[in-house]
């Protein structure tokens, strides 16, 4: 009964999402005030409805109901229900659910949070949001019903995948995923203000603090998806190229470049229709990865069963609200105005350049991952590409890329000059050089890369640290900044701290692959490791053999690791579960191989020591702090009050339409 | 104003790669071994473990190559379609036992019928691995010179023989 | 055997000069251990830059999978036969393709794979400059009304110079 209530509420909330759709834009287009009042309502009715589902789901999985499928294939009656519930995204067609209950979440938050908007755009918003949905909903009933009924029902679930089973796993799909469907509404301000033919000033205020916090949530679940990866595939590595991990990295880059481009766009009026297209770019990199995750065409670790119907419908999908967005685009950008005078050297122009960078970078990732399809489309064979090709693309266009990140903020808005900027930075300049090469010889080792990555991130703080006395001595003191401000240095500060991370981890690290019998010990980073054998476990779906490792320094224990080698029951796979000692300034990693015939109880066994790994998701969260502290930024809400209180409703005036000759792209 | 339009000329290029995208194979390779010699080897007897077999034996005649194992589930699909073959003489098969078990295999070929000549059997997988082995069944088409002039990834089917095989053996029997 | 394992040992000193072991440690393991370390660590350098074809998209490092194992035992006899890292990946692209690699090579059908980006960021940057100077001469200083002004003095009133 419960998944046929599920079922019927999808239904019930595709019609809604119909109506939510259809009704609020043609209403903006006629004026129609009824019509356009209609928005938040069904908007709000679409959320209760999917939110039913979504909890029938999640009924189905908690009682384990082995009469509906998705119950039966990604569930078991041992599983914990914990990941019971987690389930729900193991899966394409729950996934597919999360997907559509977040698009309603983050709907609603618009129908809530823009009551200050002119009513036009917030029915065009809601409205663009209702087709996205129309899309969702309609490709889950007709291709990936997450409430089919299996009859007779399986005696028992095949289980959930061993990977997925695992704390950060319950958490990072959803975070992942809001930020994916965040960028939705970024997306949906963008159509709304084409379609209104009002792009201005005010329109990338409204976008920058719905973007910010995607983009918060995103770098968040990218964070915890390489976290996961780093202890879960037992092989110490913290991002892999994937497919999937770069399905989830384009739209991050596109995000991060179009806060940036807002951020020239509300200050200057500049460069609309790139913004404009950023903001479309975002979304589509996300429904693009969803694509490229669930048809198949290309081959990933973490890729969903896939099924070529379902590959074709997200295509027309993908056609119909990209290619449509895209033709509305090249309707509209033209007659979009150019926005205020800044100079050649100014804060706009960095912020720009920087946006190129992004927007490359973004590119080569898109280039990399596509490839093989293109080769083999056109008939030249297969290839792989893979992290040495990331690598080597990927590095030098962040190294110009963090340089810039510590001039934009020491340049003035509007116009700048050469020298001034370099009286601002040359100390931080002559410092992080210094530093960068002398410090890796005090660390034991001087190679160019690492001189390079100590030298990238010094730079980065020292700019920061010169701008923050510059700005403290001027005026206001450390109340006189705005939290905008704040954010900004905090998440250049978290790329910084990435970058140390990466480069000491890369630089560093230390890693023993050896063979050890009880007893044994094995040197990494000045710590011994000593094996003390093997024991048997029994967990609560799987059994295990769980190895003891005592940490010795100076020969006195300091920790013991319990790594383990398990075995699912009811889909037999093996999973190497790692076991890691943390810390600020390192990790030790201890995973056990395969055990070792005929040897009286010796393992292969594999010992790492990480510099600075968990700096990289360090950095990762500090950057996701200062999103939220830029969204704190009272300016927001000062705004959000006054345009309450004196509701204009021409607030677009100063985009001149007679000098629209020339706004672009860069 | 062309420039505003090349996003959306663009992405529909993309659109078009992805569409054909969803009609390729991404998991299967083609091998660089095509039009090459047959690697050598030599290989105890499955039947016969004393004896050797290597394909330096087959010079000048046409034949199939066929990779299996009885731990193999999609080969047991494949069977019954090259017990067919067999009975119908039209081509030789010859077959690697892979990664096997000696009694497993024997059993496997008593109980379902042995549709081979003869099988070599490749028991720690180092000829496959020569012959670009990635998954079994795998079935190769080897002429009279000894090089390959075709590869199957996955079980041969009745199509697959009658489109592409027979036609491929008939031609490569009127050569020389 | 331990003396073919110090003269492979020495040999491959040079190439690892730069490794991140200190030659200290690679001898006491070796004397403790009868994997040779430096081996297993060229094993995994070189399986990190390889595919494993019959899994989804793992390296053959990586891989559980039975043909990842059977080929980084090859590759593991490769390198003790001291081969070098060319000839081993020749030997496996020979049998099965450039697929094996992720690393792919330079050719004509690459060059817009290794090229294309760095060919964008010089279009980008020539585009944005060229942008940049066009927008220059022909925004005209001031173009608001009064009304915009009104609004960007409400705007600006409650916040310096600092917006990120």
């Amino acid at each position: 009964m419960v998944p046929e209530i599920g079922h019927f509420a999808l239904i019930i909330a595709l019609m809604l999402a119909i109506l939510q759709g259809v009704l609020p834009i043609y209403g903006a287009a006629r004026s129609n005030a009824v019509l356009m009042g209609m928005a938040r309502p069904v908007a709000i009715g679409q959320f209760v409805f999917v939110a039913t589902a979504f909890g029938c789901l999640a009924y189905a999985l908690l009682t384990s109901d082995f009469s509906v499928l998705y119950v039966a294939e990604h569930s078991n009656s041992q599983l914990p229900a914990h990941y019971r519930f987690a389930a729900l995204w193991g899966g394409h067609e729950g996934s597919l659910l999360l997907w559509t209950f977040l698009l309603t979440v983050w709907t609603v938050a618009v129908t809530q949070f823009s009551k200050h908007l002119p009513q036009e755009m917030v029915a065009r918003v809601i409205g663009v949001m209702g087709l996205i949905s129309v899309g969702f909903l309609t490709f889950m009933l007709f291709t990936s019903n997450p409430f089919e009924r299996l009859l007779p029902a399986a005696m028992d679930g095949r289980d959930l995948n061993p990977l997925l089973q695992d704390p950060g796993m319950v958490i990072h799909p959803p975070m992942l995923y809001m930020g994916y469907v965040g960028f939705s509404v970024a997306f949906a301000f963008a159509l709304s203000a084409l379609l209104g033919g009002k792009l201005d000033a005010t329109w990338a205020r409204w976008s920058r603090p719905w973007t910010t916090v995607a983009w918060t949530f995103l770098t968040l679940g990218i964070a915890l998806g390489s976290g996961w990866a780093y202890y879960e595939l037992g092989w110490g590595g913290w991002w892999f190229w994937d497919p999937v991990e770069n399905a989830s990295f384009m739209p991050w880059l596109a995000g991060t470049a179009l806060i940036h481009s807002l951020a020239v766009t509300e200050k200057r009026g500049a460069f609309k229709s790139w913004t404009v297209l950023l903001a479309i770019s975002a979304f589509s990199l996300s429904l693009l990865g969803t694509f490229l995750v669930r048809s198949g065409v290309l081959t990933s670790v973490h890729a969903f069963a896939t099924d070529p119907r379902r590959g074709i419908f997200i295509l027309a999908f993908l056609v119909v609200v990209i290619g449509s967005s895209l033709l509305l685009f090249a309707w509209r950008a033209p007659k979009i105005g150019l926005g205020g005078k800044f100079e050649l050297v100014s804060r706009e122009s960095f912020l720009l350049s920087n946006n190129v960078l992004l927007s490359v970078a973004a590119a080569s990732v898109f280039l990399g991952t596509l490839y093989p399809l293109f080769m083999d489309a056109l008939g030249f064979g297969k290839l792989s590409v893979g992290p040495p090709y990331f690598n080597t693309v990927f590095v030098p266009l962040m190294v110009p890329m963090v340089l810039l990140m510590g001039l934009g903020p020491a340049a003035r808005w509007k116009q700048s000059s050469v020298p001034d900027i370099w009286v601002r930075v040359r100390w931080a300049f002559g410092a992080s050089l210094v530093i960068a090469v002398l410090l890796p010889f005090i660390l034991g080792k001087w190679t160019p890369l690492i001189a390079l990555g100590l030298m990238l991130a010094f730079w980065l703080i020292s700019t920061a640290l010169v701008d923050l006395r510059r700005r403290m001595l001027r005026a206001g003191g450390i109340k006189g900044q705005s939290r905008s401000y704040y954010g900004m240095q905090l998440a250049h500060f978290g790329v910084a701290v990435f970058i140390i991370g990466v480069t000491m981890v890369k630089g560093y690290e230390m890693e023993r692959d050896v063979r050890m019998s009880p007893g044994d010990t094995v040197q990494a980073g000045g710590y011994s490791f000593r094996f003390d054998g093997v024991r048997d476990l029994e967990g609560p779906n799987y059994h295990a053999r769980q190895g003891r490792v005592v940490i010795l320094e100076d020969g006195k224990p300091v920790g013991q690791l319990f790594p383990e080698k398990r075995q699912y029951d009811a889909s037999g796979m093996p999973m190497t579960e790692a076991a890691i000692k943390t810390g600020l300034f390192r990790d030790l990693y201890v995973s056990l191989g395969e055990p070792i015939p005929n040897s009286g109880g010796a393992w292969a066994v594999r010992v790492y020591y990480k510099p600075f790994v968990d700096w990289i998701w360090g950095g990762c969260v500090l950057m996701a702090f200062g999103g939220i502290l830029a969204l704190s930024d009272r300016r927001y809400r000062i705004h959000a009050k006054k345009k309450q209180e004196s509701h204009a409703p021409d607030n677009t005036a100063h985009v001149a339409p007679e000098t629209a000759t020339g706004s672009t792209t860069a | 104003m062309m420039r505003f339009i090349l996003p959306f000329v663009l992405f529909m290029v993309l659109a078009g790669f992805l569409y054909v995208g969803l009609g390729l194979k991404p998991h299967e390779v083609e091998s660089p071994l095509i039009d090459k010699s047959a690697p050598a080897f030599s290989l105890p007897q499955l039947a016969e473990p004393a004896k050797n077999f290597s394909p330096e034996d087959m010079k000048g005649k046409v034949w199939l190559f066929n990779v299996w194992a009885s731990w193999c589930e999609s080969c047991k699909d494949e069977h019954p379609v090259l017990l067919a073959l067999a009975q119908q003489n039209l081509v030789p098969i010859y077959g690697l036992d892979y990664k096997d078990k000696r009694e497993d295999a024997e059993a496997w070929l008593h109980q379902a019928g042995n549709p081979y000549t003869l099988v070599a059997s490749d028991a720690d997988g180092r000829v496959g691995i020569n012959y670009g082995v990635y998954g079994v069944p795998e079935t190769y088409v080897i002429d009279k010179q000894g090089v390959i002039r075709y590869k199957q990834i996955g079980p041969v089917t009745l199509g697959s023989l009658k489109d592409t095989i027979l036609p491929l053996v008939q031609k490569l029997e009127a050569q020389p | 055997m331990k003396k073919f394992l110090a003269i492979a040992l020495l040999g491959l000193l040079p190439l690892y000069a730069h490794a991140e072991q200190p030659p200290r440690d690679m001898a006491q393991d070796l004397a403790e251990h009868p994997m040779n370390p430096v081996v297993e660590k060229r094993l995994i350098n070189l399986a990190q830059k390889l595919r494993c074809l019959v899994c989804q998209n793992e390296s053959l490092a990586s891989s559980h999978a039975e043909l990842a194992e059977d080929l980084r035992r090859e590759v593991r006899e490769m390198i003790e036969k001291g081969m070098t890292d060319k000839q081993i990946t020749d030997y496996l692209v020979a049998r099965y393709g450039d697929f094996v690699l992720y690393d792919p090579p330079v050719k004509e059908t690459t060059m817009l794979l290794w090229y294309g980006p760095f060919a964008l960021l010089g279009m980008g940057l020539v585009v944005l400059f060229y942008q940049l100077r066009k927008r220059r001469k022909i925004v005209p200083e001031i173009e608001l009304t009064p009304e915009a002004l009104q609004r960007a003095a409400a705007l600006l009133n409650d916040e310096k110079d600092n917006q990120a």
